[in-house]
């Protein structure tokens, strides 16, 4: 699904260049659910950005899903992120004068689908997440735990090939991380492909797969042995 | 056009801005008062054009009058403070000698500027009333409207210098029983008996002339009071393509001429040129209109700035939200088109609202004027002006807009998302 070779980026500070990224190579198979763990600093960030096509790589290669990943102009790469990839943020980023509603059915209408279709739709996913009934509320009236679980159906609702989620339970309490690792494991029960970046170790590992950064190189790759959120909850 | 007309694009509009409701009110009123003030403006220039109009309706435009006064220079052996008298001849010799002139009617008075007025009666009624000795071209220059039955002076009255007079309304009213008519009784004007023919309608709007005024041939008034070939003034009209103060000059040089005058004497000859006076307001009105139009585009353009203002704090203020559109697959395009479509969308509503309230003002003002004696008539704004000023809103709006969205586009998804 994702095959990363010989990544390299920079920052540019002032005269100095900061190497955030020295040469990544791996690739991540269809319906794994992997964990992307690191320092900060460490480049975690700015490889899901990469990923996300939200930032663009200095060299290497990327291919998504057998596309090759290069030279995308704003449009291309809007494409791209709305058909290939869903988001899922540390700070939920809601439109916060949207209901839950809206907010999920926004990726579909940027993908032409019509109203009525949209709004099915983004019910199925919300009642995925369990939140059918709060279908009409807006964000600031919901809960933290819930906003992140309208987040990852926004994300859903897309019907993307990857899952990006940066931090998703990084601005939660255990009790609500576990849930949104919960329903993460589970989404990724159903066979999608999903990547956690993140530096706390129990999260981590709740996922399939570690890949532990540490000033822009893999240090460690590992397969793990899952451990259920839905234990703690 | 898809994009404008997909109800979808819409719903997006209307959520961001309804968003900050405040905010978009205030942006509003801006560009609101802008085409308020144009559409008020122009419409109460345009009323007042219309008032000015109708008031100068019953005289010729173009006319002017002509009176003699003293000369204040020494010319060919003549001493200076000679008083000029205008004659019937040079009536003649105007018309020859300048072409320009349609009209031209010599007229002299008893009972104005000052001369003793006859005495006017019809049996125990007396009564003091201004009396015209008029030739009938002058009803060409300043139309008299004439109640049924009756008529003016006309040549056959001029020629046999017949003793009828067409008296007015006032003239009417006290010396004539109610219900009686008019035309055909006889009055006595100086110990003379004439007969009226006609009862002239007294005009408030027109501006010259009296209820009571009698007019009577020129030719009957000449004889009357002994006035040989003494004219008091020359009512002139011009034709409607002539330069009238041109005329004017010609007129009074061709004067000074046949008199003797010295042609620098700014004395000999009085004159009173309505349409440069005319031409002088008109030049006000369309001044106010080309004011209007400039206070109103000023007006129009600062408030669009306004709107470009705010959405531009807008845009800043919503950098996260943009950046999280863009993360979700918003293309550059359709996130430019949307701020520029609230920019347009804002301006147009507003624009509209204005055009309402302007129209609204236009109406509440002609209703006030309407029993007053004030020129005022019928305020519009051409539908030509009010498209135009929505074109150019539009326009502006889109122009305006440009610059929020090209900021916006201009926000890397990722830095948006990273502002926390």
């Amino acid at each position: 699904m994702i095959e990363i070779k010989e990544l390299h980026k920079s920052y540019k500070m002032g005269a100095n260049s900061l190497h955030v990224l020295k040469g990544l190579n791996f690739s991540i198979k269809e319906g794994e659910l992997v964990a992307i763990m690191g320092s900060s600093g460490s480049g975690k960030s700015t490889l899901l950005n990469i990923l996300g096509m939200l930032d663009e790589a200095d060299s290497g290669e990327y291919t998504l899903d057998g596309v090759p990943i290069k030279n995308l102009n704003e449009t291309k790469a809007a494409k791209y992120r709305n058909k290939f990839l869903g988001f899922v943020f540390q700070s939920f980023n809601l439109i916060n004068y949207k209901s839950a509603l809206e907010n999920v059915a926004l990726p579909l209408y940027y993908q032409k689908v019509p109203r009525k279709q949209r709004e099915e739709k983004a019910l199925k996913y919300l009642e995925q997440v369990g939140l059918k009934e709060w279908a009409e509320h807006l964000p600031n009236e919901l809960s933290g735990g819930q906003k992140q679980r309208v987040a990852i159906a926004r994300a859903m609702a897309a019907e993307p090939k990857v899952l990006l989620a940066d931090e998703p339970t990084g601005a939660l309490d255990s009790k609500t991380s576990y849930e949104v690792m919960d329903l993460i494991q589970k989404i990724n029960d159903q066979g999608n492909t999903i990547l956690v970046v993140t530096h706390e170790e129990d999260i981590a590992h709740m996922c399939k797969r570690i890949v532990h950064l540490k000033d822009g190189v893999i240090v460690e790759d590992k397969k793990v042995e899952q451990v259920r959120a839905s234990q703690y909850v | 056009m898809r994009f404008i007309l997909d109800r979808n694009t819409w719903q997006e509009i209307f959520g961001s801005i309804s968003k900050n409701k405040v905010r978009t009110v205030i942006t509003v009123i801006g560009v609101l008062w802008g085409i308020f003030i144009y559409i008020a403006l122009s419409g109460a220039a345009k009323g007042m054009d219309n008032g000015f109009e109708s008031m100068f309706e019953q005289i010729a435009k173009n006319s002017l009058f002509v009176w003699a006064q003293n000369t204040s220079m020494p010319y060919e052996g003549y001493k200076t403070g000679r008083p000029m008298q205008l004659k019937l001849e040079d009536a003649t010799m105007i018309e020859n000698r300048i072409p320009e002139v349609e009209y031209i009617a010599p007229r002299n008075v008893r009972g104005f500027f000052g001369s003793t007025p006859p005495s006017i009666g019809r049996g125990n009624k007396m009564g003091s009333y201004p009396l015209f000795g008029d030739f009938p071209a002058f009803t060409k220059i300043a139309p008299k409207k004439i109640y049924d039955g009756g008529r003016f002076i006309n040549d056959e009255d001029i020629a046999q210098a017949r003793k009828v007079a067409v008296i007015g309304e006032r003239t009417q009213k006290e010396l004539f029983d109610k219900g009686e008519n008019p035309i055909g009784g006889f009055i006595k004007i100086d110990d003379v008996y004439f007969q009226v023919v006609g009862v002239h309608k007294f005009d408030q709007s027109g501006g010259f002339g009296g209820d009571g005024d009698i007019f009577i041939p020129f030719t009957t008034f000449r004889r009357l009071y002994n006035t040989g070939e003494n004219v008091g003034w020359f009512s002139i009209a011009a034709y409607d393509d002539a330069d009238v103060v041109q005329v004017e000059e010609n007129i009074i040089d061709l004067l000074k001429n046949i008199h003797q005058v010295h042609p620098d004497d700014e004395r000999a000859f009085g004159s009173f040129n309505l349409g440069e006076q005319f031409n002088k307001i008109v030049g006000f009105a369309n001044g106010i209109t080309f004011l209007s139009l400039v206070v109103g585009i000023a007006t129009i353009l600062a408030g669009v700035i306004g709107i470009g203002n705010i959405l531009l704090i807008s845009v800043k203020e919503r950098t996260k939200e943009l950046g999280v559109r863009r993360a979700l697959g918003a293309t550059p395009a359709e996130v430019r088109n949307q701020i520029i479509l609230e920019s347009v969308f804002l301006t147009v509503v507003a624009g509209v609202m204005g055009i309402i309230l302007g129209a609204m003002t236009l109406a509440g003002i002609n209703n006030l004027t309407q029993d007053i004696d004030f020129p005022y008539t019928n305020p519009t704004v051409p539908i030509p002006y009010v498209l135009g000023a929505l074109v150019i809103m539009v326009v502006l709006g889109t122009l305006i807009g440009l610059i929020p969205a090209q900021r916006a586009v201009s926000i890397k998804p990722i830095d948006a998302l990273r502002e926390e």
